[in-house]
């Protein structure tokens, strides 16, 4: 009897000390979560006064993979070289375009724990952390180190919020690309050369007579494959000057007849597509292009790494023009923004300092697959294709990307995504355009 | 302590042993309970604030707006469009794994050679994530468009190419009727049927192992005795056997609908809640409003009216279980 209850008093004691602990341990994890990272080179250590802390810098991103992730290895290499010392706390989120990262950056910010630079799509889908104010303006930082200077004055002014800069742009993509497979053009007697809309409709309708391969590949599955295929069209059928109006926030060129002709135009586009686009993502759209399965597909630069990383080569195995209907160049950059209260705001300036530079810019884009955002790239790191998009942003008009952010606030590109996965499954131009005049408020927020 | 005072009388001794081990108990019991006061109905309340309140940007702003968001979501054609394809989710999905698990169980129950090798390969799929499920699945329902892929092409191969048919892909709806106040359709969207196969595929041994124990609890002496009065199999299952299996079929049925009414893993590594929004759930939309367009409050609406969805369901559920257990004490 004694001994009974004795063992169970004991075992009580134990489990509640450990309950106890594991409380103790849960509140210690917040504030130990942050820097515990063990790797830092050993022998620095004795060098430095034992009081002064270690210099760190955490940097936010979706690269976790193939050419970014290396891309942006090289860049803080870069850093490294230029800030000795700094230890570099790589945190990045994989997974659904960005969409992970997002949802983990949300959280982060609401509990009041900011890295110190995140990456963000340049541009309007700034605003909802500059309304939040989340972010540091970096106009005169900009001036300082002379990046207006170097970067185009159509792409400074469009990145332009509230009058103030806010981000760094570390590459430029062009989203207005159309990628064909030369080999089953010429098979089906196609020269590729659409400079409009109609003669694209055209060749689309010679290869769906011959019925060999898909006329034009689209995705869905990654939600951004219509309205990404829709911009192009609106560009098209819009021109430079009113296309950049659709974004301002207000629905005045929604309320334009183009807008319908523009939907319809996409639907036509649709009538020569896959059918089964909301289970294939861009990836398999630009895969079928270069097995010969599908004739072409319209699809940002990215493609071109998906080309490389499959061994084909550009301008024999694939080929590419801008998308019919406008030869401008639609524009989407990755950048960095400074965090309001970030932790360690002076190497958050440092990394920003190397994100604008020429050296990090020519670190990152070879290995990313994109172009630089700054008009004086060493022209001997990029390839043929990348060397001519190169020449294009130097000399194109520049237009904003609405599907990646450039002219679009989140809320309104997720709207936006939407209402164009709707269209490409139910084909209702109506309810369409109806949703897209809805959600324009939204890009003001 | 009490050892060394042998004048005191065993039962005082015994109480107060009892009383010890009622504060050790409620001592244990503490941090749990402070734990879940806090981080499940704590922030639940707090959840409950958030839906009616203003935070509907990156920025927090908890001023108090009312049940506008509510209003706004039944008005929407995307949120009407979300609880039509859970009401139309959650009843295939309920009645085929009802029906599935409970022939299942049937057959293993048979006394069969090898039942527990059954038992276990119908049991297995549970063991799974839903989203290896989805994202399985959706390679199996990719009907492929010039050459078929996945099931199609099983089917071709064996030449059941008849059975050929869109699925995760396919647009069409039926019935597709028109009501007046509603900004949504009423009809079985086409593509949501694959996702239902592979839901059921999941849970059916879920249903299978409820119905077994069920099956195992009925007394044999009653089959017995059916069987002596001239009872022909079927009508013992008829009226024997189905109507003892009720209280198992009900727990069956709570669970399951609470399972397809919280899915997100599934459709989200499936469909993605396509074709345009066919097979979106609520759960789906909530994680977009959040965090994608930054519209906390709007999304915790959406949470809210999950969790009154489901407790709808759970809680008199729990209140009949309670009852029960008191009347066989």
């Amino acid at each position: 009897m004694k001994q009974e209850r004795k063992l169970t008093r004991r075992q009580a004691l134990k489990l509640f000390g450990a309950g106890a602990a594991s409380a103790a341990l849960a509140a210690c994890a917040v504030p130990a979560a942050q820097p515990a990272q063990p790797q830092q080179p050993a022998q620095q250590q004795p060098q430095q006064p034992a009081q002064q802390p270690k210099r760190r810098l955490e940097i936010f991103s979706w690269w976790t993979n193939g050419g970014e992730a290396d891309g942006l290895n090289a860049m803080y290499e870069v850093f490294l070289q230029k800030n000795p010392g700094v230890e570099i706390i790589n945190a990045t989120v994989a997974g659904g375009a960005g969409t992970n990262a997002k949802a983990v950056l949300q959280t982060r910010l609401a509990g009041g724990q900011p890295p110190d630079s995140w990456q963000v799509h340049a541009g309007r889908e700034t605003l909802s952390y500059v309304n939040a104010g989340q972010v540091e303006p970096l106009t005169e930082f900009f001036t300082e180190k002379g990046f207006d200077k170097v970067m185009p004055q159509f792409l400074l002014n469009q990145l332009k919020i509230n009058g103030e800069i806010w981000t760094v742009p570390v590459n430029i993509h062009r989203s207005n690309v159309l990628w064909y497979n030369p080999k089953v053009l010429e098979e089906a007697g196609i020269e590729p050369k659409f400079p409009t809309l109609d003669s694209l409709f055209a060749a689309l309708d010679k290869l769906k007579a011959q019925g060999k391969v898909i006329p034009i590949a689209v995705g869905g599955k990654d939600k951004f494959e219509a309205s990404h295929t829709f911009e192009s069209i609106l560009l098209a059928v819009f021109g430079v000057e009113d296309y950049i109006k659709l974004w301002d926030g207000t629905d005045t060129m929604w309320n334009d007849p183009r807008a319908a002709e523009a939907l319809g135009q996409l639907k036509r586009l649709f009538s020569y597509a896959n059918s089964d686009r909301s289970a294939q993502g861009w990836a398999d759209a630009m895969t079928m292009v270069l097995e010969g399965k599908a004739a072409m597909t319209i699809m940002g630069d990215w493609a071109h790494g998906l080309g490389i990383s499959k061994g084909a080569k550009v301008n024999q195995d694939y080929g590419w023009m801008p998308a019919p209907g406008s030869d401008a160049f639609m524009w989407l950059s990755d950048s960095f923004c400074l965090a309001k209260g970030a932790p360690n705001p002076n190497e958050a300036r440092a990394w920003l300092e190397v994100c604008g530079s020429r050296e990090g810019q020519d670190a990152f884009n070879p290995k990313k697959g994109s172009i630089p955002a700054r008009t004086d790239p060493d022209l001997s790191k990029y390839d043929d294709y990348l060397k001519a998009a190169i020449a294009d942003f130097a000399s194109k008009p520049l237009v904003p990307s609405a599907a990646h952010g450039a002219s679009t606030t989140n809320a309104y590109q997720a709207k936006f995504h939407n209402t164009l996965e709707v269209f490409s499954s139910d084909l209702d131009e109506k309810s369409a355009l109806e949703s897209l005049k809805e959600a324009v408020a939204d890009n003001n927020r | 302590m009490a050892i060394a005072r042998p004048a005191l009388a065993t039962s005082a001794l015994r109480r107060r042993a009892v009383q010890r081990d009622r504060l050790i108990a409620v001592l244990m019991l503490v941090p749990s309970i402070l734990a879940i006061a806090v981080f499940v109905y704590g922030f639940i309340a707090y959840t409950a604030y958030v839906s009616m309140s203003n935070y509907t940007t990156a920025r927090i702003d908890l001023s108090f707006v009312g049940l506008d968001h509510y209003v706004r979501l039944f008005g929407e054609r995307r949120f009407q469009e979300n609880i039509r394809n859970l009401i139309v989710f959650t009843l295939f999905f309920l009645a085929v794994c009802l029906v599935f698990g409970l022939a299942l169980a049937l057959m293993v129950d048979a006394h069969v050679k090898g039942e527990s090798v059954f038992r276990a390969i119908y049991l297995f799929p549970m063991a799974i994530s839903f989203i290896v499920t989805g994202v399985a699945w959706r390679w199996l329902f990719t009907p492929g468009d010039l050459e078929p892929t996945g099931i199609n092409l099983l089917f071709e191969m064996v030449g059941l190419g008849f059975l050929k048919a869109r699925w995760i892909a396919d647009t069409s709806v039926w019935p597709n009727l028109e009501v007046p106040w509603l900004k949504v359709r009423l009809m079985v969207p086409m593509a949501i049927i694959p996702v239902v196969v592979a839901a059921v595929w999941q849970m059916s041994g879920f249903a299978m192992a409820m119905f077994l124990a069920g099956l195992r609890g009925i007394p044999e002496e009653i089959k017995e005795a059916a069987r002596v009065d001239g009872c022909s199999e079927w009508q013992m299952l008829r009226h024997i056997i189905l109507p003892m299996l009720r209280p198992v079929t009900l727990s069956a049925i709570v669970v399951l609908t609470h399972v397809s009414l919280k899915t997100f893993d599934l459709i989200m590594t499936m469909t993605g809640g396509g074709p345009g929004n066919k097979t979106e759930l609520p759960s789906l939309y909530m994680y977009e409003l959040r965090f994608s367009q930054f519209n906390t409050a709007q999304a915790a609406a959406v949470a809210m009216i999950l969790l009154i969805l489901v407790s709808l369901l759970t809680v008199p559920y729990l209140v009949y279980n309670r009852r029960a257990q008191s009347v066989e004490q």
